[in-house]
């Protein structure tokens, strides 16, 4: 066993414990923003497993794409969505005890499955490989002469994620929410101030103090409150939410 | 290194994912723990094809780089939108769909 046997085992090593214990801190950590980060190191632990079976491609993508791309898609929804601290467990549930036996199960099971195979490789190092072994060069050849139709259909699934994705999250009313955006800010005028709307007539909206108006996602919208009296927009209890799903 | 032990690194990987899947109650962290299994796959393959010399399981594990950016586009935009509607981002709490 060479010098660099003994190296490559001791960076084995590290980054397999740097694999397992960022896993294990996905599942335990309570704070979703602590699991991402979590499992950020789990991948670029991973990125170093991959290096040493001579896959460098492969571990450049998963830091730049994986590591980096991805996790702030996470991050960005963790932010948005709001850090909750929850419960590790659902509240007495029989999948708390079933599902660590289940995994045990599930790991002995694969391990007799693993390295309990016929496969003469599986003890030895890896084969022979020649020098650009898992370079972009190699990678991208076979990419577009063996695996063309996989590559297109990896840009397809892309292109309709990508769609499907703006779809599901964006905001139901499109130009409504202007318009409704807009009735605000006018409302927020004092009186007599000299507005387009009063030169030509229309009478003047009533007054309310700017501190009674304050429109935030997800609350509902304070049109009664404060001492302005009768307004000419009726009263909506309901919140924009509710708005958006029923107007769909 | 034997191959051997990047596949028992994978197995460990694999099976903590699938325990994460099954008791933690948010989607997020439920998407955070199938990412755990994808690249648990990936680990695997990537093993493989070193244990071969082909580039064949490098190129999957790509594929599956990009299956995986996918459902986290399309679960993340479902978590948006279930946020959206100001229902608990709870997978017991979402269960209008069961029969």
């Amino acid at each position: 066993m060479g010098s660099g046997d003994v190296l490559s085992a001791i960076i084995f090593f590290i980054a397999a414990i740097g694999a397992i214990s960022g896993a294990i801190g996905v599942v335990m950590v309570r704070n979703p923003f602590y699991a991402v980060l979590s499992l950020v190191c789990h991948l670029i632990s991973l990125a170093a497993l991959f290096l040493l079976l001579r896959a460098q491609f492969v571990a450049a993508a998963q830091v730049v794409v994986y590591a980096g791309a991805v996790m702030v898609l996470y991050v960005f929804v963790v932010a948005y969505v709001g850090d909750l601290d929850e419960p590790l467990h659902r509240p007495g549930g029989a999948l708390k005890v079933l599902a660590p036996v289940f995994g045990v199960c599930l790991a002995v099971e694969l391990f007799f499955a693993v390295l309990g195979t016929a496969l003469k490789g599986i003890g030895t190092s890896g084969a022979h490989f020649s020098l650009g072994f898992g370079t972009p060069a190699q990678i991208g050849t076979a990419f577009l002469t063996t695996y063309l139709f996989a590559f297109e259909v990896a840009s397809l699934i892309l292109m309709v994620a990508a769609v499907g994705a703006i779809v599901l999250a964006r905001r139901r009313r499109g130009l409504g929410e202007l318009e409704f955006e807009k009735e605000i800010r006018l409302r927020l005028r004092p009186a007599y101030t000299g507005t387009m709307a009063e030169s030509i007539g229309v009478p003047a909206r009533t007054p309310q103090p700017p501190s009674q108006i304050e429109i935030r996602e997800g609350e509902p919208v304070p049109v009664t409150g404060g001492t302005g009296g009768a307004s000419d927009i009726e009263p909506e209890p309901r919140t924009r939410n509710q708005q958006a799903w029923e107007d769909d | 290194m034997a191959i051997g032990w990047y596949l028992s690194v994978s197995v460990l990987v694999f099976c903590i994912g699938a325990v994460g899947v099954l008791i933690r109650p948010n989607p997020m962290v439920i998407l955070l723990c199938l990412e755990l299994m994808l690249n648990a796959a990936n680990l695997a393959l990537v093993a493989f094809s070193r244990m071969w010399g082909g580039v064949g399981g490098q190129i999957f594990a790509l594929i599956v780089m990009v299956i995986a950016a996918c459902e986290v586009t399309v679960g993340l935009g479902l978590i948006v939108a279930i946020y959206r509607r100001q229902m608990a981002i709870d997978v017991d709490e979402l269960n209008e769909l069961r029969g």
